[in-house]
């Protein structure tokens, strides 16, 4: 079998490595212009190499903005969404995947139809709520609605499927609790689809933006995303190195966990879309 | 739905009835922890926004209004304006990145290809970045003195382009902000997609002596309908949701060209807090997304397959 024409590969390579290039220039450029001093951001032509004012950003965004503690806020509500989310979606994912039981397809139909409407849906009669429990500005307001999480029972369902019934039937007979079942085998055997919902929901609460704004609206008590989109908001003086830096900050843990976790992300992305 | 391997549970004829109540309970106890909070932060907020949107509720009072809120949003030009907007944006962006996403995944998929792993990474990596940061990073290179965007233009003599000050670009800067965003996203999908089609139908059309062209679209792209479909709803309801990136990048404007339908209703929710308007907002939205999967969905089943 021949292989497609020079002329043809190089189109294919060319069309790769622009694709390429435009989808690394903006991670490039929020690492070269945290470096840079607001006059030599904005330059023409552009500056393509880094400067030595990273840290001066950084002081300079502290002073200015409670960076530190937004970071401390966005990996806790994070953190703790994540591991909530992850027990709870794997717990009823397995109820729905392995026993039979009354009410059992409307309640799954229930999931699957809250799991396709827009979640703006539910913004107003939300607000009304946290503001009667009285947890505005508190992580509980941010993490607890989110833990009602369809796509992640839907999707830990489609993975513990195909987990063998007689091992579960093996267990039952050797006189483990239901329970037990649960903790030692179904989970310990569910670890990538628990590592690929894991990364999905941690990246996907890392970058949530319009309830945290909504609902955190003090500075000490805010997440990183709503905290950098009030330091560009109009009417005000911006320092693009300072807000640059904290971009920065706000990317790096989650390319450290993209990096260790990659092959559970793009399974995680795939199993998520297609199955069912 | 696929209904595989559900486990059967075995009639208990000399376990006690303690142990078999425990067994029929089990289920309802492994699903509660999630229905509690489901109830409260979903089942409970749909319904009464429902309630919501036929009062005039705004802050604690709410008097019944009827269809008073969705007359009086179906006739503001506001909200017609901003519904306009994203579908202007979703018709041109959708198509755009589904293609540019099919393609990148043919050529991450192709043997005669080498170093994939890392275009990959590089192609992957937009996904990771959040809404805001990038917004942020965009706001720059598009800046339109000093951005990347326009001395790349000027070096082919193209005149600077008003990113943010024309309504016509401004709708344009956030098809390509979308689009570098979320084409990585659908290429994930694509390409594995495009990894379960069976090597042998290729094979046979290249016996047959059909070209590689022809092959993509009378193999690939038919093999992939399901999944060109999935993404293509999931990218529509994801555009007409736009809120992120038009208040940040261009704050709506210039003139309203890129207010979007979530931002009128954040408007009206959460600047003047007229819960009732704003909850009949998110009804009329949510009516929209239904009606549009429901047609996608529609029209791909009366193709061929």
């Amino acid at each position: 079998m021949k292989g497609p024409s020079f002329l043809k590969k190089s189109a294919g390579y060319l069309f790769l490595i622009i694709a390429s290039i435009a989808s690394v220039y903006p991670f490039y450029w929020m690492f070269v212009g945290s470096t840079l001093s607001d006059s030599d951001i904005f330059q023409s032509p552009p500056k393509l190499l880094p400067s030595g004012e990273f840290m001066n950003n950084i002081t300079g965004l502290a002073d200015s903005a409670p960076i530190w503690s937004a970071l401390g806020n966005s990996l806790l509500i994070s953190t703790i969404f994540t591991i909530a989310t992850l027990y709870l979606c794997a717990i009823a994912g397995y109820a729905f995947a392995k026993y039979e039981f009354k009410g059992k397809n409307i309640m799954f139909v229930i999931v699957l139809v809250t799991m396709m409407l827009p979640h703006q849906v539910t913004l107003i009669p939300l607000f009304k709520m946290i503001i009667g429990f009285g947890w505005q500005d508190q992580p509980q307001a941010v993490i607890l609605p989110a833990l009602a999480n369809a796509f992640g029972v839907f999707f830990m369902r489609q993975n513990m499927m195909s987990i063998p019934t007689e091992m579960i039937e093996a267990a039952r007979i050797d006189g483990a609790s239901e329970l037990s079942i649960f903790h030692k085998i179904i989970l310990p055997t569910s670890l990538p689809p628990l590592a690929a919902l894991g990364i999905l929901s941690f990246i996907q609460q890392w970058g949530n933006y319009l309830w945290p704004l909504i609902i955190l609206q003090n500075r000490e008590s805010t997440t990183l995303p709503v905290l950098l989109s009030q330091l560009v908001a109009p009417g005000q003086v911006v320092y693009y190195g300072q807000v640059l830096a904290g971009t920065v900050i706000s990317i790096v843990p989650v390319l450290i966990l993209f990096l260790l976790l990659q092959k559970y992300f793009i399974s995680g992305i795939y199993g998520g879309s297609v199955k069912g | 739905m696929r209904e595989t391997a559900v486990g059967k549970m075995t009639k208990p004829s000399v376990v006690s009835k303690k142990k078999w109540n425990q067994k029929i309970l089990t289920p309802y106890l492994f699903l509660s922890p999630f229905f509690i909070v489901f109830a409260i932060f979903m089942v409970y907020p749909i319904f009464e926004s429902l309630y919501l949107s036929f009062t005039s509720a705004q802050g604690n009072q709410a008097e019944w209004v009827g269809l008073e809120n969705f007359k009086n949003i179906l006739t503001d030009g506001l909200f017609w304006k901003s519904l306009s907007n994203v579908f202007i944006i979703l018709i041109v962006q959708v198509p755009l990145m589904l293609i540019i996403g099919t393609l990148l995944a043919v050529l991450l998929n192709s043997k005669f290809i080498k170093g994939k792993a890392i275009f990959r990474l590089f192609i992957f990596l937009p996904v990771l970045i959040d809404l805001v940061t990038y917004s942020i990073v965009f706001t720059l290179i598009f800046n339109e003195q000093y951005g990347m965007m326009n001395y790349l233009l000027g070096l082919i003599h193209i005149d600077p382009i008003h990113w943010f000050s024309d309504p016509f670009w401004s709708k344009v800067l956030i098809i390509i902000a979308v689009t570098w965003r979320w084409t990585g996203y659908n290429t994930i999908i694509l390409l594995a997609g495009i990894t379960t089609i069976d090597d042998s139908l290729y094979e046979s059309a290249d016996v047959d002596g059909a070209n590689k062209f022809t092959q993509f679209f009378k193999i690939t792209i038919p093999m992939l309908k399901p999944i060109l479909l999935f993404c293509g709803i999931l990218s529509t309801i994801g555009t007409i949701q736009l809120f992120t990136e038009p208040s940040l990048l261009t704050a709506g404007g210039p003139n309203n060209a890129t207010n979007t339908p979530i931002m009128y209703l954040y408007q009206f929710g959460f600047q003047s807090f007229q819960f009732g308007y704003a909850s009949a907002a998110a009804y009329i939205i949510t009516i929209i997304v239904g009606i549009i999967s429901f047609f996608q969905i529609k029209v791909s089943k009366g193709g061929e397959i």
